[in-house]
């Protein structure tokens, strides 16, 4: 018996290994070099220059950054609104969704598939329909009455962002509505038919027994869309490309400029390390939190 | 006894398979509820919603660019093929489309076979060290691409694989070997240990038991890990960015996303590429939505 333990935990670390080492050399060592980068002065189109050691320079830079602070500020509003968003919606279709009736099959369809498509697809898709010219959404507008002069939705910072978490909202509220449903169907409809019999109303029903009992899932949704908006990118390059100037660009774009159009391979790291920082960050915070609601929702 | 337990029952009868019950119930016969009235309708806007932007956009796609600037109109009165056959002659788009194919294909495959191998040990076997193995799995599949951008740049750079197929498919991997490891383990776990035992017990080795027993039975949720993982490389667009120069290996998304017209943005080439680029993931999803659904909650559930 001894050796057959002994035997499948050699065979277990010969299996393990490969998927380790993979994840080990493109994931966890680049991540080890760009903190390595970020220590250092490196711009690849001064190649003379080398790569001096600068120690917490790049980051020095970054407290007084402008850009980065607008960045950072431009993506945790564009976090807050659209998660928001999004969760709210999702628990609307969720409920809606949970209902039992004919038709299920067009709705899953018709939920997974703005799920699917392509990031780049979707934001294209969003800045045809708030195009200028030939937009639906100034044609709609201007139909009923709402404007009477055509908007140019992409020259101003504020309307910018109108398609922008629309687009966000439009293809990931299917996710988080997938998500709170999986919650919902875990909950135990007995629950509701006591509560109907004490005569609660379906807002006290959905206050007192479904959204204590789908936190969890809540807290998950919240997770994952979190940390998805944080690092988003193809959404805003494609549909704004960061303008009007910098006015909706993210923190990930503004990295991305600074390594791949500036090639400042040292202040571009150092945003990346920061920006991993606050991921990482966000990630334990909200892991805590599902401990603590998966703990409560075992306790039922 | 079974008087008491029969609410229940029905109760859970009517879950299980509620589209019946409640087909029975709500019309002619019983007034319907408002509640579910307006469900329906609730839904059935929804359904409009997510649609529209879709519809509008084929419906686009075949319209002659003039009407599409001087009136947008819902029903397309003038269908034309002139956008889509653009995108196959002048636009040369089945270059990014073989590029999708080839580095989300050879990524997929890569990663379940590997991935697969490391989500029997998790899931079946004891060693030290599993539960940090899976943490690791777990928070890889949380980072940042873009804190990774950088030395990747460099790495392939140094390796002469900018503007390969390599050089997509190692950055892929970043993402892709966790999400399938992650959601192999879950379905390899959710197996019973039982048809491996007797097979053990019969005097087979681990490794035949997970070649002939479990892999057998685990092709279904083997296929869905590899359906997701081949639409997330499909759609992946920051690497692809970033390690292809020019058109002869950049990927659908990218192609897609630097479209450039001579004097406009040409709108109708542009959404018959996002047709084109949406029909294989649709079809996936079409096909398979009842797994996808399952895989993606199921991964994220146990996320």
């Amino acid at each position: 018996m001894k050796t057959s333990s002994e035997s499948d935990a050699r065979l277990a670390r010969l299996l393990v290994a490969p998927a380790v080492i993979v994840i080990a050399l493109v994931a966890i060592f680049p991540l080890g070099w760009t903190v390595w980068e970020s220590l250092h002065r490196h711009d690849l189109r001064l190649p003379w220059l080398g790569q001096p050691f600068v120690g917490l320079g790049n980051y020095a830079r970054i407290i007084h950054d402008a850009r980065f602070w607008g960045a950072l500020g431009h993506t945790v509003l564009f976090t807050v609104v659209s998660v928001a968003l999004e969760l709210v919606l999702g628990l609307i279709f969720a409920l809606a969704m949970n209902r039992a009736f004919r038709g299920r099959g067009i709705v899953r369809l018709a939920v997974l598939v703005p799920w699917a498509i392509p990031t780049v697809v979707a934001a294209l898709l969003w800045r045809f329909l708030f195009d200028s010219q030939a937009g639906i959404a100034n044609a709609i507008l201007l139909n009923t009455g709402i404007i009477d002069e055509p908007i140019v939705w992409f020259v101003h910072a504020f309307t910018a962002w109108v398609p922008v978490i629309l687009a966000d909202v439009w293809k990931t509220t299917p996710f988080v509505a997938l998500l709170l449903l999986a919650g919902l169907q875990n909950i135990d409809s007995v629950l509701y038919e006591a509560a109907a019999v004490d005569g609660a109303s379906a807002w006290r029903q959905l206050t007192r027994i479904t959204i204590p009992l789908l936190k969890p899932a809540i807290l998950l949704v919240l997770i994952f869309r979190t940390l998805d908006a944080f690092r988003v990118f193809d959404l805003i390059y494609v549909l704004t490309g960061g303008g009007p100037g910098t006015s909706t660009e993210p923190i990930a774009l503004y990295a991305f400029n600074a390594l791949l159009q500036n090639l400042q391979f040292g202040y571009g790291a150092a945003i990346s390390v920061v920006i991993f920082l606050i991921t990482f960050g966000l990630a334990l915070v909200y892991i805590k939190g599902l401990g603590a609601g998966g703990a409560a929702g075992a306790e039922r | 006894m079974s008087d008491d337990l029969r609410p229940a029952e029905a109760v859970l009868d009517r879950r299980a398979n509620g589209s019946d019950a409640d087909a029975r119930s709500t019309p002619a016969r019983t007034k319907p509820s408002a509640s579910s009235i307006l469900g329906w309708a609730g839904l059935a806007l929804l359904v409009l919603l997510i649609a529209f932007p879709l519809y509008w956009a084929v419906v686009a796609s075949f319209t002659p660019e003039a009407t599409l600037f001087r009136e947008p109109s819902l029903w397309p009165r003038t269908i034309i093929l002139d956008h889509y056959r653009a995108l196959f002659t002048t636009r040369h788009f089945w270059v990014p489309i073989r590029n999708s194919i080839v580095v989300a294909g050879c990524t997929t495959i890569f990663c379940v076979v590997v991935g697969s191998l490391a989500a029997y040990a998790l899931a079946r076997l004891r060693f030290r060290g599993k539960g940090i193995i899976l943490g690791f799995v777990l928070a890889v599949s949380m980072f940042p691409q873009i804190s990774i951008v950088s030395p990747l740049y460099l790495m392939l750079r140094a390796l002469g694989l900018i503007n390969t197929y390599p050089g997509l498919i190692l950055p892929y991997l970043t993402f892709a070997m966790p999400l399938t490891v992650w959601l192999l383990v879950g379905y390899f776990r959710q197996l019973p240990p039982d048809l491996e035992e007797a097979a053990l017990v019969d005097g087979a080795s681990r490794w035949q038991s997970f070649v002939r027993v479990l892999l057998p039975l685990s092709v279904p949720g083997v296929a869905t890990t590899a359906i997701l993982t081949f639409i997330y490389s499909w759609n992946e667009f920051l690497f692809a960015l970033s390690f292809t120069v020019g058109p002869d290996r950049q990927t659908v998304p990218v192609a897609i996303a630097l479209f450039r017209g001579q004097y406009q943005v040409p709108w109708g080439e542009i959404l018959a590429a996002a047709v084109v680029a949406t029909v294989p993931v649709a079809a996936m999803v079409l096909v398979f939505q009842r797994r996808i659904v399952q895989g993606l909650t199921a991964g994220a559930v146990k996320g």
